[in-house]
């Protein structure tokens, strides 16, 4: 019954009311193109230009299975989609009743109901639509299928409630596997008691716990002894942003100019959460911390946060990217690439890690914050590849939301006045051009 | 004795959406069915499209058994409820067993009303509820030539065109000035009634029955108090409906006309739930409590009464009963929700319609200052389901209800991807 279903999502903001899944959708159908028959429809708010959908959710407690005299509709446990049969329907159109989103309609040309059945899960509105407005999401599958393999942390490990690291560490290992040593140092990783409790590691793997300093160079230490016996162990990091990007920086920043083969992950939350939630240099302008206070003096920190991605990057790493746990999809390919590339040199990838705790928001929010953090620009989705010099964005850069969609979610911008909020959305820019201009090279020389 | 869990005496919209809330919360909990028909549960509403031959018998059962099997539902057939004990927690079958429960449903639905015509007792009649009459229904229409069917609500108008499908001659005895009161002010039921008629259905409308008598060959004459006389092979009553709640004499739950019950569908007994055409709920527009004796409504209240049985978090009290159905006649569609028979503005009360009688289209729709409190149309693209959740959750359309005028099918979409995402 635990199962999740495919969907087809809709972003509003990159829908410029074309019409394209309307056709698509009556003429897979129907081989006609009359919008009459189209199981979808997209609907032009005159007053801001903003669109609508009205489509079918593929209900989890379908209102209209449950209206129906005929047993005409059902979920269908496999695909989740509710499908409608023709045979047993009378045409009575209570479903067109109970259904609050129009997802069954009465079509007058053929004098019966419709609704769309996902074209058995291919769906034709999705393919057709070139601007991404529509997105056949198999994500909650990835979390499925990787949730089935072994999970290389025990139960019960500490973490707060709604832990993004939790998530993070979790999948993290069981896509890479357990031929690996993991090093967690000083920060939430470790405090949750993944390097032990009692004498009892927390791991399936081994685990240890270096000092806040060394972490990058014990890992090169181990890797090398691993080389020597001629074992390919992959060598995995764990680190905060403060064991990374602060005083961490020294020992990464040498074993990724040596090249040393390891896959560094950083786990930004953006300051010291486990110890009180202090600033690092990750924290970004404006955000309230422990020791960027807010009073009437101070509003929260006035520094910009430090682009570790684009420095590891600087230091030509075999892989560099960044990554958000609103898109697993992403994450996991980006993984795959950095276990390839920590055979020869240095993969590091840069997690978006909101943390409910220190940011002060509600756990169930958690998703959603690490999804608005990619949509608004705050945290670009990309990656750059050694080996052929590539850079390019995963998610499009193009057509963001405004970036109070995501501070205003989160407690420790509360306090920011307009000037705090247009300096953030100017940086964000900044950031962009910044990319693009790296993205750009990449074009000039392919073409 | 066994015992269960849960009971639930009833198996159609009202039981079974209940059961399936149950399950969304407690997956273990032992939950007994119990349904007097000896088959699988199917609606009563399927039952005139079954008549006309629309759907075979074997297609009209709304779960199969693997279905309770699979939620490790226990499905008592063919056992009918004689007696409750709301201080023992048993109910009594007709069987003599009787069934200790923790948590009870009463979802027994509504029969039909047999009026005290003078005469009745002295012809053949027959009314749609259940398998049963359909099949008896069914065989008496394919001897017969001609029917008289008496009532004005829905299951009247259905079970007419049906009948008329079937070839035989329809009259329809309508005591008020027209039929579909419920649901349809006069201009749009007149346009209605005349899409019968043009099909063939007579409708006398505005005259009550004086009496009944019975003619030669079996067939029976409707005698009107207008002094006209209607003659028929088939009488047809669907003049309303009536609780099921003989079984609760004694049991000391409170019932009026049917069981009452709160926003909770919680009776006057500990632990006892009603919902459906067997409940007396409270209304949405006004005060006081009413048996709405609806497919979509039973299933909400089944969903209430569940969700407060199993203490679902996420717990809504019911917002209380109001009219809303969708109507498909001759080819034509119809719905209405809401206050959707005012015919005059008042004060506050805006109204606004929208006549095609040549296409004929029709839409009304009422509205409480910016509130839209009514809805009713045929043969208009509207979407029934986005109209009703925009008068359930009194959207205030404000600035945008002259847009809404105007444009409601477009409006309504755009109003419910905002609201519900
Ligand atoms: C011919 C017809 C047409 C209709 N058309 C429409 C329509 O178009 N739109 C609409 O909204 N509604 C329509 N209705 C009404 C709709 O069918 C009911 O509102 C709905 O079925 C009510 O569901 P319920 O679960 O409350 O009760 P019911 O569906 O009446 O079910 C009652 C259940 O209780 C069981 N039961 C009864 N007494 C006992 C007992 N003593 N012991 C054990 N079990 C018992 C029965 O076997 C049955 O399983 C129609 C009804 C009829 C008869
Ligand atoms: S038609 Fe409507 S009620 Fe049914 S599954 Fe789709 S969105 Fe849900
Ligand atoms: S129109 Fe068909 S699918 Fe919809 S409720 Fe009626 S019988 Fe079921």
């Amino acid at each position: 019954m635990d199962k999740s279903y495919h969907t087809i999502a809709f972003y509003p903001q990159k829908c410029n009311g074309c019409n394209d899944c309307i056709e698509a959708c009556a003429r897979i159908n129907t081989g006609e193109v009359s919008p009459a028959h189209s199981r979808i429809a997209i609907v032009k708010d005159s007053e801001d230009g903003s669109f609508g959908l009205a489509l079918c959710r593929q209900c989890g407690e379908p209102r209209c299975v449950m209206d129906c005299p005929a047993g005409a509709l059902s979920k269908n446990e496999d695909t989740g989609v509710i499908q409608w049969e023709e045979t047993k329907c009378v045409n009575c159109q209570l479903c067109t009743l109970a259904c609050s989103y129009a997802g069954i309609t009465y079509n007058p040309v053929t004098r019966k109901v419709m609704k769309c059945d996902m074209c058995g899960g291919d769906p034709a509105c999705a393919k057709v639509c070139g601007r991404g407005a529509l997105e056949y999401l198999t994500s909650s599958d990835l979390y499925d299928k990787w949730g089935d393999m072994e999970d290389l942390f025990v139960p019960g490990i500490s973490a707060c409630l709604g832990c993004n690291s939790e998530l993070l560490i979790r999948h993290t290992l069981r896509r890479i596997g357990p031929e690996t040593v993991v090093a967690t140092p000083p920060g939430c990783v470790a405090g949750v008691g993944s390097v032990g409790v009692n004498g009892f590691t927390a791991t399936k793997t081994p685990v240890f716990h270096p000092l806040l300093t060394n972490t990058a160079s014990m890992l090169a230490g181990a890797r090398r002894y691993y080389n020597r016996i001629g074992r390919d162990i992959t060598m995995l990091a764990f680190g905060g942003d403060g064991g990374t990007a602060d005083v961490g920086f020294q020992s990464l920043s040498g074993a990724a100019e040596r090249g040393e083969q390891m896959i560094y992950i950083c786990i930004d939350n953006e300051g010291y959460m486990n110890t009180g939630v202090q600033r690092s240099s990750t924290t970004p302008y404006g955000a309230w911390t422990s020791t960027t206070p807010v009073g009437s003096v101070l509003r929260g920190k006035t520094q910009d946060a430090k682009p570790m991605p684009v420095l590891m990057m600087m230091h030509n790493c075999a892989y560099v990217a960044t990554a958000s746990t609103a898109f697993m999809e992403d994450y996991y390919a980006k993984l795959d690439k950095a276990v390839a590339a920590a055979k020869h040199g240095m993969a590091y990838i840069h997690v978006f890690s909101p943390c409910p705790t220190g940011w002060r928001f509600p756990p169930a929010m958690l998703i959603e914050i690490a999804r608005k953090g990619v949509e608004t620009n705050t945290v670009p989705l990309w990656e750059y590849i050694n080996d052929g010099n590539e850079f390019h964005f995963t998610h499009s850069v193009d057509n963001p939301l405004p970036v109070q969609e995501f501070l205003s979610l989160i407690g420790k911008y509360r306090h920011l006045d307009a000037d705090q909020i247009d300096h953030i959305q100017k940086m964000n820019k900044r950031r962009i051009e910044m990319l693009k201009m790296f993205s750009e090279q990449e074009e000039r020389r392919a073409s | 004795m066994s015992h269960t869990k849960y009971l639930i005496v009833g198996c159609s919209h009202a039981g079974l959406t209940a059961m399936e809330t149950i399950r969304l919360q407690d997956s273990e909990g032992a939950i007994t069915m119990v349904t007097r028909e000896e088959t699988l549960p199917y609606s009563p509403t399927i039952l005139p499209y079954f008549i006309a031959g629309q759907v075979p018998q074997e297609q009209i059962f709304l779960r199969d058994q693997a279905y309770f099997d699979k939620l490790n539902v226990t499905l008592l057939k063919g056992a009918a409820v004689v007696g409750a004990d709301s201080a023992a927690k048993t109910i009594r079958l007709a069987s003599g067993d009787e069934i200790h429960y923790e948590k009870l449903l009463l979802a027994t639905g509504a029969g039909a009303t047999v009026p005290p015509f003078p005469g009745i007792e002295n012809v053949r009649y027959q009314v749609v509820r259940d398998l049963n009459d359909a099949l008896k229904l069914r065989e008496t229409m394919n001897q017969a030539k001609s029917a008289i069917v008496i009532g004005a609500g829905l299951i009247a108008m259905h079970s007419a065109e049906n009948l008329a499908h079937a070839g035989l001659k329809v009259s329809m005895v309508v005591r008020r000035k027209v039929s579909l009161f419920a649901y349809f002010d006069v201009a749009a039921a007149g346009l209605i009634e005349k899409i019968f008629e043009d099909n063939g259905v007579h409708i006398a409308t505005g005259s009550g029955v004086a009496k009944i008598s019975p003619s030669d060959g079996g067939r029976c004459v409707v005698t009107l108090e207008s002094g006209e006389d209607l003659t028929g092979d088939v009488l047809l009553l669907a003049a309303g409906v009536r609780p099921r709640i003989e079984y609760l004499e004694g049991s000391g739950i409170e019932t009026d006309a049917g069981i009452l019950v709160d926003n909770s569908m919680r009776t006057s007994a500990a632990d006892i739930w009603a919902a459906g055409d067997v409940a007396q709920a409270p209304q949405f527009f006004e005060p006081g409590k009413t048996v709405n004796a609806t497919l979509p409504n039973a299933v909400t209240q089944g969903r209430v009464a569940g969700m407060d049985m199993v203490s679902d978090p996420a717990f809504k009290p019911y917002s209380g009963s109001s009219g809303l159905n969708t109507f498909n006649f001759f080819g034509h569609h119809a719905f209405s929700v809401g206050l959707a028979t005012i015919a005059e503005p008042t004060e506050d009360i805006e109204v606004n319609t929208t006549l095609l009688p040549s296409g004929l289209r029709y839409q009304k729709l009422v509205f409480q200052k910016d509130r839209l409190v009514g809805v009713s149309a045929i043969n208009a693209a509207l979407d029934p389901g986005i109209m009703r959740e925009l008068i359930r959750r009194q959207t205030d359309l404000g600035a945008i209800k002259e847009k809404f005028v105007s444009a409601p099918l477009e409006t309504g979409r755009l109003l419910m991807s905002k609201l519900w995402r």
